[in-house]
């Protein structure tokens, strides 16, 4: 592909994807969103947070991996019961990690 | 050093120290996507250039290998945006939290909005003093924005790629994962996360990240449901 075109890419890209990301934060006016809506979005965070989590220790569609001896789904579990233990980010991270490594040598 | 800016200097700092733990997985994508694209045959600039102006990791490794596989223009720009339409959900979800700020910074934010500074940001917006919010949000972008930068640059320069045995994509799911956990307060949120969690295993198949927002929206809409119950006349429970 030429250097015009792959720049167009860029920047028609990088133009939407600014746009998705102002969309709401730019046209919302001052006075706040119906209470309705506003309390709705609090389950955005956590709803994310699981889609990006749980592939990444189970796998998904024809990966789908829900043994017990897969290393990332016991790091995870282990790392979850750490952070709702210690409420510890470093060491919920540090403690999955070196799960998966032991694991990883084992199976 | 006025009191106000000592503690829009501290919300900064903790911002950006609180995107560490995530630039553990981030850094390897970014050498990843550099050595990647200029192994494709982009140029260092071009391959620099997704980075600096897109600025979001899987619509830029799934636009490189559209190109690599010599798709139309249209498709692959089309393709950014489907990839990225998930943004949407963030600026929803965070425009409450940004609209009493000027436009000066809420043009500047919106632009930081990845799915990393998303995770961390609204994790502080869960409680505390809310006043210099901001400036964590700006430290947790911009520390992922520079490291972004960086590791593409290296990647791009050297080629360099970490061993893949380090496994060390699995700082990302864990990072979120500490940052999910305080967030299960009660038994909506919980179905939320329980929801979009296992629809995302399901739909993983889909491509360009579709099964993503699909997931999360369910996952909102069960939280709600689950919410509405428990409004319910006649159930005072919770």
């Amino acid at each position: 592909m030429s250097g015009p075109a792959l720049w167009t890419i860029i920047m028609a890209g990088a133009l939407g994807t600014y746009a998705l990301r102002l969309s709401f934060i730019g046209l919302l006016p001052r006075d706040r969103l119906p209470p309705r809506l506003y309390q709705s979005l609090r389950f955005v965070p956590p709803a994310v947070l699981a889609a990006l989590i749980l592939p990444g220790l189970v796998g998904s569609g024809a990966s789908l991996n829900l043994s017990p001896t897969n290393p990332r789904l016991v790091a995870g579990l282990l790392a979850g019961a750490i952070a709702w233990r210690t409420r510890n980010t470093w060491l919920s991270i540090a403690a999955g990690m070196a799960t998966l490594w032991i694991l990883s040598a084992v199976f | 050093m006025s009191a106000l800016s000592r503690a829009a200097w501290r919300e900064f700092a903790a911002g950006a120290r609180d995107q560490l733990p995530i630039l553990a997985g981030v850094v390897p994508f970014g050498l990843i996507f550099g050595a990647l694209a200029v192994g494709s045959g982009l140029s260092a600039l071009v391959a620099q250039g997704f980075s600096l102006f897109i600025f979001a990791g899987s619509a830029q490794f799934v636009a490189v290998s559209l190109i690599a596989g010599a798709a139309p223009m249209v498709v692959v720009i089309g393709t950014i945006w489907i990839v990225n339409l998930r943004h949407l959900l963030y600026s929803a979800s965070l425009a409450p939290q940004f609209s009493p700020l000027p436009a000066r910074w809420r043009i500047p934010l919106a632009w930081l909005l990845t799915d990393e500074a998303f995770s961390v940001g609204s994790a502080r917006y869960q409680g505390g003093d809310l006043r210099f919010a901001h400036w964590y949000f700006l430290g947790t972008g911009l520390t992922l924005w520079s490291a972004w930068q960086a590791s593409t640059a290296v990647g791009i320069l050297l080629r360099a790629r970490v061993p893949t045995s380090w496994q060390l994509d699995f700082a990302l799911p864990l990072t979120f994962l500490a940052l999910l956990v305080p967030m299960l307060r009660d038994r909506p949120a919980i179905a939320a996360a329980a929801a979009a969690g296992s629809l995302a295993v399901i739909l993983g198949g889909l491509p360009d990240r579709i099964g993503l927002l699909i997931a999360a929206a369910a996952g909102v809409g069960a939280g709600i449901l689950l919410e509405g119950c428990r409004r319910l006349p006649g159930r005072s429970s919770q």
